[in-house]
């Protein structure tokens, strides 16, 4: 475990521990480490300045497996603590890793106020609509109907849409990635940690085991051009085979419409243009599900402002260091805030410490 | 109820006696020597009773008395006005020796409306001065209080001293020349009244004239309408040849510089002296909740001094981030009531098992559950020594004064990062609000402990162990080679990767609890706070029973008791490694807490002591009166 990785590393086996990885053969996470690995050494991070931060799960083993700092915390908090690490040292380069369970259900509140704060930070949550380290019970993000052992008769709760949850949180970075597409994953991970702010990224995982092929119909290679977007921004939103798709709005209905271009009439120029600033927008993307309007992916939100949460910083002086005596007398001063007296010495003092 | 006899100087009249044994002219006469007095200050929450109280409070201050005070204002934010429900008070015992509680009874009691009358004259000492504005007291504010007919006039004061006067008349009669409305003119009723009191104590006006000034700098005509009020309240003392006149002289203190603390200020100034002391910064993360705020409340406005503050989305949240703010190299520090703690008590495992220092301030109030959230108890002992998943040791120390606690503060600190532990501070809603003269540290004269951070990637092994402490090696994020995996699952014992080895988590298990247990060979063995190392009576408590007990033990001194003695706990896990043995030295150990017995089992349970406890849970502090009768029952049980 103590394997000491250069100060600087350049491959991405260079951000690989020594500890055996144990996940599932086949499972997701996998795709997902090896891309986080890869843009690490795109990025040459620093493993001594990167702190991996997660809760419970499958995908809060992942800290295990890298050679930068981490820290495998409890279920649901990340978040909290991954806040508490980059209080105390901005500095750092913090990464959270969260699942469908652990970011969305018992960590739901942290998520949500995690955004609000704005710190820079990025977030990279797995969702596999699944709760798999418990053995497969329906998570937060599951489909009506998902027949797990908590739910023989399928489950009734409507699912969550972790890029909506984002979305609605105030988030001002929200992507979406699929485990196996490993080039759009890598682009939107550098984008996520290029953003100064809070950055959520919803990764769509596949979970062999409990709920494997959840997500075919919009990844299996038959149907993914129809039921896929990538989205960048100030192109045209188009999608299908050979880009002969496209997203107009109707502006009757307010809703997105999928087009088929050249048929009908439908040209380039009538297709909308991502706007990856426009939170409206943003949400209607994030919101379009087969089989009418296909899966958006890649930088959906992207708030240019200036920081101004919790990221924004101070820019008051650096208060003199703990311990130095500057400091020292900033809290002796402190200490004598106020009204004040003084007790002179005289005769029959009585000790101090008896009083306490 | 008897007057308490210690309260006096020797050969002096007691206060409480008849109206008729006094002199009936106070002016015409010296002033009585008082060796001690207890005065409450009652009123609406509108009527400024707080302000009033710590003005009383700071002229006392500096006439040299040694004083404890503490303020009792309604739960409700803003009650319906003249209510009983509405009614804040706030009580100062003062005198020319030590003080230790803010007093079991008051010897004065100032009722502004008839609503403070009701609620507070049960609380006055018979015999004891009552003081009201008599031009409170019209019908409707007799009926909003729940009085059929006036107090002042039925009978129901017979046994007080009645100081029936219209200050709300004479307030605007004074204040009239200074161009004030007739509702700004009666909000300075409590200056009025303040300045009688003033006068029947023998304080200097002059502080608070230059301190309503400041107050009052960009509103002169309140400023002149407060001053003229208190002035008029001397006067009203002076000529008026009804109120007695008293003196409490000077305690003898130590020589320094004092300034009043409360436990709340005492915990956030101790903390960050720790921090600094200790050379890492200082995150504090907290959520709201009564009465654990004020503390949230200093630390939120010292950003200059380097502190960071999280006011996090909830408990959980909060006990998180300080964990993650040890792991990043500062002092993580969270801070709630019960409830709170509760919530965090599966973060504090985590740090437990993680190894890293973390502080957790529990200011303690009535429970279960909501409880009663603006009283006082010490219930949530279990709660910090056993309120954990798994074996799960902690260190727990306990304040038992406001001024304690700053020096608690710094000593958890020093066992958090010298032991790499979670340690909880105890302290109650009696500490956090009640305050008490403080003589100020000088910072650059306290020891420094600086906290060791490993640096050196040389053979870093990240669960290997200090011989002497057995603590593990603080490795903070940001520091080349020393790149590790911390997490919950259990650990190597040297590598710190995962481990579901058995032998290894029995190992672990030892390992985490003789860490605490070791902590027992380096605090101070405990001695007792008053009377001898043997004897008959040992009289045990933790936290903010010092006051009532100490005093208590006094009395029984006095009585010639001398072989009772008071041992006081601030280390409550590891116990002092001598408890047992300084235990086994007294034919009787009594415990006495504000619980249903926690201490006392853990005493018997440790020590397989024979151990006797007495317990009050009323949400209200142990009075002296109490305690005493206590000890001398228990004095008395081996005869």
């Amino acid at each position: 475990m103590n394997a000491i990785a250069p100060a600087v590393a350049r491959s991405p086996k260079d951000y690989a521990s020594d500890q055996e990885v144990r996940w599932c053969p086949g499972c997701g996470d996998y795709a997902i480490l090896k891309a986080v690995q890869k843009t690490l050494a795109d990025l040459n991070a620093a493993t001594a300045n990167t702190v991996f931060v997660s809760g419970i799960g499958c995908s809060s083993r992942f800290p295990y497996y890298l050679s930068t700092y981490g820290f495998h915390t409890i279920h649901g908090r990340a978040p909290a603590v991954a806040t508490g690490v980059k209080l105390a040292n901005p500095a750092l380069d913090v990464w959270i890793v969260t699942g469908d369970g652990d970011g969305l259900s018992i960590g739901g509140n942290h998520m949500l106020h995690l955004l609000r704060r704005d710190l820079d930070v990025q977030v990279l949550l797995f969702n596999n609509e699944i709760y798999g380290l418990t053995k497969g019970q329906y998570s937060p993000t599951s489909r009506v109907g998902t027949r797990s052992p908590s739910s023989p008769g399928g489950s009734t709760e409507r699912p969550v849409s972790p890029a909506l949850f984002a979305l609605g949180a105030g988030a001002r970075f929200v992507a979406r990635a699929v485990d196996v597409q490993q080039k759009p994953l890598v682009d939107v991970l550098k984008r996520a940690h290029a953003h100064p702010g809070t950055a959520f990224v919803e990764i769509y995982q596949n979970c062999i085991v409990y709920n494997d092929d959840v997500f075919a119909g919009f990844t299996d290679k038959a149907v993914a051009a129809d039921n896929q977007i990538h989205v960048a921004h100030g192109q045209p939103l188009r999608f299908g085979r050979d880009g002969g798709r496209g997203l107009v709005l109707d502006t009757r209905s307010l809703r997105l419409t999928a087009v088929t271009l050249g048929d009908g009439g439908a040209a380039v120029a009538d297709l909308l243009v991502h706007d990856e600033t426009n939170p409206v927008l943003a949400t209607m993307l994030a919101a379009m599900q087969p089989p009418d309007l296909p899966v958006a992916l890649g930088v959906l939100y992207c708030d240019p402002a200036v920081a101004t949460g919790m990221a924004a910083g101070t820019s008051a002086a650096a208060p003199p260091a703990f311990g130095s005596a500057e400091l020292g007398e900033r809290i002796n001063a402190l200490l004598h805030r106020g009204e004040t007296w003084t007790v002179a010495p005289a005769s029959g003092v009585n000790g101090g410490e008896a009083r306490r | 109820m008897p007057s308490s006899p210690f309260r006096r100087k020797k050969l002096v009249a007691p206060m409480t006696s008849s109206a008729a044994a006094l002199p009936p002219s106070a002016a015409a006469s010296p002033r009585q020597a008082l060796e001690s007095a207890v005065v409450r200050f009652a009123g609406d929450s509108g009527d400024g009773i707080q302000l009033t109280g710590l003005r009383f409070a700071a002229a006392t201050a500096l006439a040299g008395n040694d004083l404890a005070t503490f303020p009792d204002f309604p739960a409700e934010i803003r009650a319906p006005a003249g209510t009983t429900y509405g009614v804040s008070a706030f009580q100062i015992n003062f005198g020319a020796r030590a003080i230790k509680t803010s007093g079991d009874r008051p010897d004065v009691l100032v009722a502004l409306n008839p609503a403070a009358l009701k609620v507070e004259l049960p609380t006055l000492k018979r015999g004891g001065i009552v003081i009201v504005d008599a031009g409170a007291f019209a019908e409707r504010d007799l009926k909003r209080a729940g009085y059929a007919a006036s107090p002042l006039a039925d009978g129901s004061l017979d046994g007080y001293r009645l100081l029936a006067i219209d200050i709300s008349r004479l307030t605007l009669e004074a204040v009239r020349p200074c161009g004030v409305s007739q509702h700004e003119a009666l909000r300075c009723r409590n200056f009025w009244a303040l300045g009688l009191v003033y006068w029947m104590f023998g304080r200097d006006r002059a502080p608070t004239q230059a301190w309503i000034g400041r107050r009052f700098a960009d509103e002169p005509r309140l400023a002149q309408a407060n001053a003229t009020a208190l002035d008029a309240g001397h006067v009203y003392g002076e000529t008026g040849e009804v109120a007695p006149a008293f003196s409490v002289d000077a305690a003898p203190l130590a020589p320094g510089q004092y300034r009043v603390i409360t436990g709340g200020e005492a915990l956030a100034l101790g903390l960050l002296t720790g921090a600094h002391l200790a050379g890492r910064p200082l995150v504090f993360a907290s959520y709201p909740i009564t009465p654990a705020s004020p503390v949230l409340h200093a630390m939120s406005g010292w950003r200059a001094h380097g502190v960071t503050t999280l006011q996090a989305e909830d408990e959980i949240a909060a006990a998180c981030a300080a964990i993650g703010a040890s792991y990043a190299g500062a002092i993580g520090v969270t801070s709630s009531s019960g409830p709170g703690i509760a919530l965090k008590s599966e973060a504090i495992g985590l740090a437990v098992t993680a190894e890293l220092p973390l502080i957790v301030l529990d200011t303690q109030r009535a429970g279960p559950s909501t409880g009663m959230p603006t009283k006082t108890e010490q219930s949530d002992l279990n709660l910090a020594l056993f309120g954990r998943h798994g074996e799960a040791p902690a260190v727990v120390l306990a304040a038992r004064s406001p001024a304690d606690a700053f020096d608690v503060a710094i000593e958890a600190v020093r066992l958090a990062t010298r032991y790499m532990t979670p340690v909880y501070v105890l302290s109650d809603g009696y500490i956090a609000n009640a305050a008490q003269p403080w003589a100020i540290p000088d910072v650059a004269a306290l020891p420094p402990f600086p906290a060791h951070i490993r640096t050196d990637p040389q053979g870093y092994q990240p669960f290997a162990r200090d011989a002497e402490t057995l603590a593990r090696d603080w490795a903070v994020p940001g520091t080349p080679g020393l790149e590790h995996r911390l997490g919950g699952l259990e650990k190597d014992a040297t590598a710190g990767t995962i481990s579901y080895d058995p032998a290894n988590h029995q190992r672990m298990t030892e390992l985490r609890a003789a860490k605490i247990a070791r902590i027992a060979d380096e605090i101070p063995a405990q001695v007792p706070d008053a009377g001898p190392e043997r004897g008959r009576l040992a009289v045990v408590g933790w936290g903010s029973t010092w006051g009532p007990i100490s005093r208590a033990v006094a009395l029984l001194h006095q009585r010639g008791h001398g072989d009772v003695a008071h041992i006081h706990l601030r280390h409550l896990s590891p116990l002092p490694r001598n408890l047992g043995r300084l235990l086994e030295g007294f034919a009787r150990t009594l415990v006495i807490e504000m619980n249903s017995g926690q201490l006392l089992q853990l005493i018997r349970g440790t020590y397989l002591s024979p151990a006797v406890g007495y317990q009050k849970v009323a949400g209200q502090p142990l009075t002296i009166e109490e305690v005493e009768a206590v000890l001398l029952q228990h004095w008395g049980a081996d005869r």
